[in-house]
């Protein structure tokens, strides 16, 4: 820095005031720029600006694309959530049909078992009780002979005659009270 | 403005000036010079930016497309929301204006090189360019109508010829404002680096000097990106009037 400062000493002096002011260079400058400016508008208004403007437009396109496919994804989604639904509430449904059938069926089945064991119940108790009565008159009967022959022998052994028609009366009495 | 203090050899201007690239004295209007290289250097910067980076036309940008896009998004919208949205067709050549100045800008600041920016003929010719350009467009699209510009019709009726005349007057200035705010600042600016690399010479003075010039390097950055900004801004303002004479 400090060898350029010294070395650009002997040429500063011409130039003593501001370089900017120096219009012999003005030409040339002026030239120069308006080269740079035009190659720079060429770049830009030929290549640069439309490639960065389709690069824009093309992005907006694909955002407002996929912003659209999304939402017809969700559309679906929420559609088939629904129909997911409805089919659920209908099995459940469906379930509890064929189990309310089923609880009835089976009920039925039982309460018809339950009837005719019932019945059938009655019918083996109805039939006891007559051997039951059979059975008792048959005692009272048996209990009436031995009691009339049991009577009689006793009367022969006392030495007594005993009209037989007699014992009988007085053994059914007896057996009666 | 090249002081000499004692034993200091301080010579801010002389980066400024311009020299012939391959030896010579004599500069004609052809001779490729240093700022003939740099001008050269801001093309090549242009190209780097906006078109080697967008060459893959990526829908997820990589890092360059995205300086790419954002750069055009926010002269566009610039465009757009300043001038109108009928402006639209003048935004390759207001691009091309805020590349050219930013681009020369950044290129400025590189140690040794020259900044093209820093000149009068070049802003002149860019501001000028703006002027003529509102001028021709103004008439063009409105005829006579476009002189409607200096008729403020919001004043009171008395007060309007002598708004008139300091519209007129206003109007002219704006080139040299639109010019000499550019080429003031970056000139300012490098001026005052090279005053502090000056004092880097003196052994007691160098480590502020350099905190100075690092200082000053990181305030240049930040001036050579507002000034194209406020420059490509001021030509959409001045477009505008072109374009909608009527306040």
């Amino acid at each position: 820095m400090a060898t350029d400062t010294q070395s650009a000493a002997g040429k500063a002096a011409e130039s003593a005031g501001m370089p900017q002011l120096d219009f012999s260079t003005f030409p040339n400058q002026i030239f120069w720029l308006l080269v740079t400016l035009f190659v720079i508008y060429l770049i830009l208004s030929r290549v640069a600006l439309p490639r960065i403007g389709a690069i824009l437009a093309e992005r907006q396109g694909t955002i407002t694309n996929d912003i659209a496919k999304a939402e017809e994804l969700k559309a679906a989604a929420v559609e088939a959530e629904a129909a997911y639904n409805k089919a659920l509430a209908e099995a459940r449904a469906e379930s509890q049909r064929i189990a309310a059938e089923t609880r009835a069926e089976i009920q039925a089945d039982l309460d018809r078992a339950i009837a005719k064991a019932d019945a059938e119940i009655a019918a083996k108790a109805a039939e006891s009780e007559k051997a039951i009565a059979e059975i008792r008159a048959g005692a009272l009967d048996s209990v009436k002979a031995v009691a009339t022959d049991t009577a009689a022998e006793i009367v022969a052994a006392m030495g007594g005659k005993a009209d037989a028609k007699a014992i009988a009366a007085a053994v059914a009495a007896r057996v009666k009270g | 403005m090249a002081s000499e203090g004692a034993g200091l050899e301080f010579h801010p201007m002389d980066q400024f000036i311009v020299k012939p690239l391959f030896g010579g004295d004599v500069i004609h209007w052809y001779t490729p010079t240093n700022a003939t290289l740099w001008l050269f250097m801001a093309v090549l910067a242009v190209i780097g930016l906006m078109v080697l980076t967008t060459s893959r036309r990526a829908i997820v940008p990589t890092r360059g497309q995205s300086v790419a896009e954002l750069t055009y998004g926010f002269i566009y919208k610039m465009v757009e929301d300043v001038t109108g949205k009928d402006a639209i067709k003048f935004f390759p050549y207001i691009f091309t204006l805020f590349l050219f100045i930013l681009c020369a800008n950044f290129l400025a600041l590189i140690p040794m090189s020259f900044s093209t920016t820093s000149h009068l003929a070049v802003t002149a010719v860019m501001a000028l360019g703006v002027f003529l350009t509102v001028i021709v467009v103004g008439f063009a699209k409105n005829g006579v109508g476009f002189l409607k510009l200096f008729w403020l019709t919001s004043a009171p009726p008395v007060m309007r010829p002598i708004l008139a005349v300091l519209e007129f007057m206003l109007f002219f200035a704006r080139p040299v404002s639109h010019s000499v705010r550019l080429f003031g600042a970056i000139m300012a600016g490098h001026a005052v680096v090279k005053v502090f690399a000056g004092f880097a010479q003196v052994t007691a003075a160098a480590p502020v000097a350099i905190l100075g010039v690092v200082a000053i390097y990181g305030l240049e950055m930040l001036v050579a990106a507002i000034q194209a900004y406020v420059f490509t801004i001021l030509t959409c303002v001045y477009l505008k009037d072109a374009l909608h004479p009527h306040h």
